[in-house]
This record gives structure tokens, sequence and C-alpha cells, in this order.
């Protein structure tokens, strides 16, 4: 069936060597040295110089890597030091009851852990929604020349020091949910029983909603990072196969991105998991579990900075440091999870260029 | 013999420079078409001007007239999205969506479609997978492996097959092969010749070889502009532009 064309190819008959040497010009100058660059700098076979500085730079390297992991360890020796008296006394009590007085030297962290976990995950429904509208709006809808703007401004939120965001919170957040928010939550949904309470304007509430603001610059940074990262063709892919706007976005870069967009988020919580000085100053510090967001709480970092400079027995210094120990434990699994999430995307990221 | 493709003082740019000058030419149906010409001539923007692809790029701008059954697709109050689900598009890139499953990729432009019928998805994706020849090599892992996990030249047809499952009365094709061994080379257009008992196909291609061995009529672009298109034998045999000439006879380009 197939047509059988043979293509008139014409060749020059000059012979192909014929004519290099013409088309150089240099056949004269032959006897000249043809290269430009000084012997000093020409390539060489590998000595043994070279040998002994990739050696060095080796070594230098693994050093580095060394002595990170040397700093991790120490820290966590130095808890788990400081914290025995309180371990040997508690044991796993310690994970599991409520009961938090330096007076009777009774110490049971899960109030601060429950208050670490509640408002992290308060903050992440807060800001994940609101970080991935942002990305998206930066790197799909928004107009070139307003994207660095817009970026700049988001990562600007990332340089605000925690106590500006404190003084924020009390001044500004807690009176504005005593006077306007409670009462609204309340009456609409007051059946949850999640709104119930004394109108303090601080509590879990206030707390989550401050971690949400300080968590919302890494989530959109780093979620409009991997939707960038998507490469051209797959949004072509769909578009060909006649996908909207939205459906683009959907088949094509939230799902391409998605993993990089979890390891995004859990960065995020492990980032409100470790805040503390904004926490510190709105969430009331009171060592309760309350069903009420409108409760005042604790976190295991509100409970260090709040407690430390005050603490006189050792028992209570104990307790404080095996604080330390739950919530540094907790960050450091969080945190392995993302970098494992971000690592498994980038690592089979189809190819980014542009043909 | 609708569809064919009409296309008449056709321009595109990029932002300020022009890289298709007053295209005017016809498609005939279920036929093959290539678009030959040295690269930077405009074939991509071409044939991404068939189906309105080209529009999706930033600062392209398109103008002219293209008619595929009767309609101008660039008249107004028609809808670019619905131009592309009549029209299928494969890339030079093979680009399955990596996190979906071979099925689902198949399936894709269904379920955009709001197709939700299992049984009758299962039948489209084996269908199509048959007619991109795909279907014996993935017919026992085409629910569990990715589509990415493909070799190339199952990748390329993986994407036909996406492309099939819209049943498009038009394929459009930007060197499909390009990227491709030879054996799969030869695959992709054994395949375009079964296709084109249903479908009007365009490929473009740098690969003249390839456009004398699948394409009935040849067309023959050179810096934005058409120089000739006809039988794809008299273009290679005696071709009635002099430039045509000297490109197929390895002059330039
Ligand atoms: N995304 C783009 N932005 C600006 N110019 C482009 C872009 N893509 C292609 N061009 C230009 O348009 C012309 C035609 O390109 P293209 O259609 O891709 O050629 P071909 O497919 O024949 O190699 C070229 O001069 C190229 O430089
Ligand atoms: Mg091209």
């Amino acid at each position: 069936m197939r047509a059988q064309i043979k293509l008139p190819v014409k060749q020059d008959s000059a012979p192909a060597g014929a004519e290099s040497p013409s088309s150089n010009g240099t056949g004269a100058a032959a006897d000249k040295p043809l290269s430009l660059v000084p012997a000093a700098f020409k390539i060489k076979f590998q000595t043994k110089n070279n040998a002994f500085a990739d050696g060095t730079f080796r070594t230098l390297v693994i050093l580095c890597a060394l002595s990170v992991m040397v700093i991790v360890g120490l820290i966590a020796f130095e808890l788990v030091r400081q914290s025995h008296l309180s371990m040997a006394k508690f044991g796993f009590k310690f994970l599991s009851t409520s009961i938090w007085d330096p007076v009777a030297e009774n110490f049971g962290a899960l109030p601060a852990i429950y208050g670490t976990l509640v408002s992290s995950l308060l903050a992440l429904v807060l800001a994940v929604p609101l970080s991935l509208g942002t990305a998206l709006f930066i790197t799909e809808i928004c107009p070139r020349r307003l994207r660095g703007i817009l970026s700049l401004l988001v990562e600007l939120l990332a340089a605000i020091p925690s106590v500006i965001y404190g003084l924020w919170g009390i001044f500004f957040l807690a009176p504005l949910l005593r006077t306007e928010g409670q009462p609204f939550l309340a009456r609409y949904f007051g059946w949850t029983g999640l709104f119930e309470g004394p109108k303090y304007g601080i509590g879990m509430l206030a707390a989550g909603i401050i971690l949400a603001i300080m968590i919302l610059p890494i989530i959109t940074s780093i979620s409009r990072e991997v939707m960038l990262a998507v490469p051209r063709q797959q949004r072509e892919a769909a578009l060909a196969l006649g996908a909207t706007r939205w459906e683009v976005l959907r088949i094509a870069v939230l799902r391409n991105a998605r993993a990089g967009i979890f390891g995004a988020i859990i960065l995020g919580l492990g980032r409100a998991i470790g805040e503390t000085m904004a926490v510190t100053m709105v969430i009331g510090n009171r060592p309760e579990i309350a069903r009420s967001l409108f409760a005042p709480g604790y976190t295991l970092a509100s409970m260090i900075a709040n407690e430390f400079s005050e603490a006189t027995s050792d028992m209570h210094l104990s307790a404080l440091v095996e604080v330390g120990l739950v919530l540094f434990a907790i960050t450091l699994i969080v945190n392995a999870i993302a970098q494992f999430m971000i690592w498994s995307i980038t690592r089979g990221m189809p190819a980014r260029n542009i043909a | 013999m609708d569809p064919g493709i009409r296309v008449q003082e056709l321009n595109a740019w990029f932002g300020g420079t022009q890289a298709l000058h007053d295209i005017g030419l016809e498609i005939p149906s279920r036929q093959v078409t290539a678009i030959i010409g040295p690269s930077g001539c405009g074939k991509s923007t071409f044939v991404r001007c068939l189906n309105r692809m080209h529009e999706t790029l930033p600062n392209a701008t398109v103008k002219g007239k293209v008619t595929i059954s009767g309609l101008d697709i660039y008249g107004k109050g028609v809808s670019p999205v619905t131009v592309r689900r009549r029209i299928g598009m494969v890339f030079q890139k093979p680009n399955p969506f990596p996190t979906m499953s071979i099925y689902d990729n198949v399936a894709a432009g269904l379920k955009l479609n709001g197709f939700s019928n299992r049984r009758q998805l299962d039948e489209v994706v084996q269908r199509s997978l048959e007619g991109a020849a795909l279907w014996d090599e993935v017919k026992d892992i085409m629910k569990k492996k990715s589509g990415a996990s493909l070799s190339g030249g199952q990748q390329q047809r993986l994407c036909i097959a996406r492309a099939l499952a819209i049943e498009p009365e038009i394929m459009l094709m930007d060197e499909p092969a390009s990227a491709l061994d030879p054996i799969s080379t030869s695959k992709i257009e054994d395949l375009i010749f079964q296709l084109k008992q249903q479908f009007t196909i365009v490929i473009v291609t740098h690969n003249m070889q390839q456009a004398a061995r699948v394409a009935d009529l040849t067309g023959f672009f050179l810096m934005g502009k058409l120089i000739e298109l006809d039988k794809t034998e008299k273009m290679f045999t005696n071709p009635s532009d002099k430039r045509t000439e000297d490109y197929i006879t390895g002059r330039f380009g």
C-alpha cells in the first residue's frame, strides 16, 4: 500500500574532505600553534594532586553533614538527661494525665499535647484553603507583572516577628473575637458545643487564627513553587482534551503537585506545632482540656516559655524539660514526614523543559 | 467527505513577531496530510491554530478563518473548549498524566465530559487502547500502573489512545515520533496508516522520509509561509516550487 518514493537526493560531487582546508582558510598558517589555551591551563590526565583535593573536599562535606547529626543528637541527649527526674517519677503517665500542679509536684502533659495538636490543626484548617487559593491565584490567574509583588507580600508575612503577631492578637484579634466572633458563632453554631463559655477573647481559637496567619507564607510559597514546576506539557495535555481552565488546574496542576502541596502543609504544621511566643500571648495558658474553642488552653511550647523562668523546684524544671522532649519528638516526626513527601515528588519529577 | 479543514488567511503572532503569514489551504478528510519544513518555520504554530491551542500561550494571537464541518472555529461565540473536545492532539514529547493510571489516562477526556458509566467507560478504554495498538501490552497492568511507567513509545501510543477516546473527527500530531526509537516510530507510522480510515490526520514532521511513507498530501512551510501543498508523490518527485525542491534535496534546513 505504501508509496515507495525515492528521494532524489543530489549529492555534491566534490568529496567532503576536499572542502575543509579551504573553508578554514588556514592552510598557510599550519605551522603556528592552533590552540589559544596556554599550556598551563590545558586539561591533563588525573594527577595525584587532583585526588588529594577530591579527598579533602569529601572529608569536609562529610564532616559538615555529621555536625548536623551531632547537634541533633546532643540536643536529644541533653533533653533526656535533664528530664530523667520527671521520667522516673511519672513514666508514660506523663503523656496521659491531665493534672499539672507545680505546688503538689504532680505533672501530666496531656492538656499541653492536646492544645498543641488542636491549635495546630485549627491553624491548618484555616490556612490551607487560604494558602492554596493564594498560590493558585499567583501561578495561574494573576498577570505576570503582579506575580512578583504578590509573592513578595506573602513572604513579608513570614518576616514579621512572632511577638508582633502576639501583640496584634491581644489588641485586635482577641477583642474582636470577644465582641463579634463568639456571639456570632455561639448563635449559629452553638449546638456544636464548640463555642460556649465566658467571653475572654483569648483562647484556643485565637491561637489557631494567629498560627494560621503565621504558617500561611510557607504553605503558599512552597505550593506555588511545586505548581510552577508542573511542566507546561501537562497543562497542554489537559487543554488539548478540552479541559476548561478549572479542569486544567484540577487534573494537570493540582494533581501533579499534590505530593508537594502535602509536603508544604506538613511543613506548615511543623511550624505551627513549634511556634511559641505569639501562642503564649493569646492562648490563655491554662492546662485544661475544654471542648469549647473559646476556652483558654496551653501548648507544649507556650508551657515551657511561660513557666521556665518561674520554675523553682527540680521536679518542675525536669517536667518542663520533658515537655520539651515531647515537643522535640513531635516536630522531628512531622518534619521528617514533610521532607520525605517533598523528596518523593522531586525525585520522580518529569523533565521540566518547555518544548 | 466532511470534516476536512479549510484554512483561510490564517495569521499567528507571538507578541510582536509574526509566526504565520496568510496561510490558506484545504486539508481533505480521511487522509493524512503532512506538514514539513525546517525547524522554526511555524509547523507547530500552524497545527496549534487548528484546535485553538495557540492562543493558550501567553501573548499569542491568531487572526483568520479555520472552517471545520462548516463551522469557523474562530467565529464569534465559539468556545475553544468545545473545539478542542472534537479534535485530538498528540504532542512531540509524550505527556501522559503521571499521577493517573494507564486506564485513567485514557478515560481522562471522557471524564471531563461527565461520562461516568463504568461499563461503557471500560469499553471505550479498551477500544481506544486497541486503536492505539497498546491494548495487548497493557491490558493486565492498566489499572495499577501509572502512565509514566511505560516506555517512551508506549507513552506516545497511550497519548494517542487518550486522544482517540474522545472520538475526535480530526487528529493533530506534532512530530509524534521524533522523540522515539526507530521501532516505536514504525509502530506509530503503522498506526497512522490505520487511523486514517476514520480520521482526518495532520502530522507535523521534520523527517521527510516519514512524510513520504505516511502522507497522502504534503505541505511545505518556510519562514511562516505555506510554499506549496500537493500530493506527496508530486512533492517529492516533481515539486512546483524551487524552494521545495531545495529543501527536499537537502540544500538547506
Ligand atoms: N512560545 C513561543 N514564544 C515566542 N516565539 C515562539 C514560541 N514558540 C515558537 N516561537 C517562534 O515561532 C516560530 C515558529 O515556531 P514553531 O511553530 O514552533 O516552528 P516549528 O514547529 O516549525 O519548528 C519560530 O520562529 C519560533 O521562534
Ligand atoms: Mg515544532
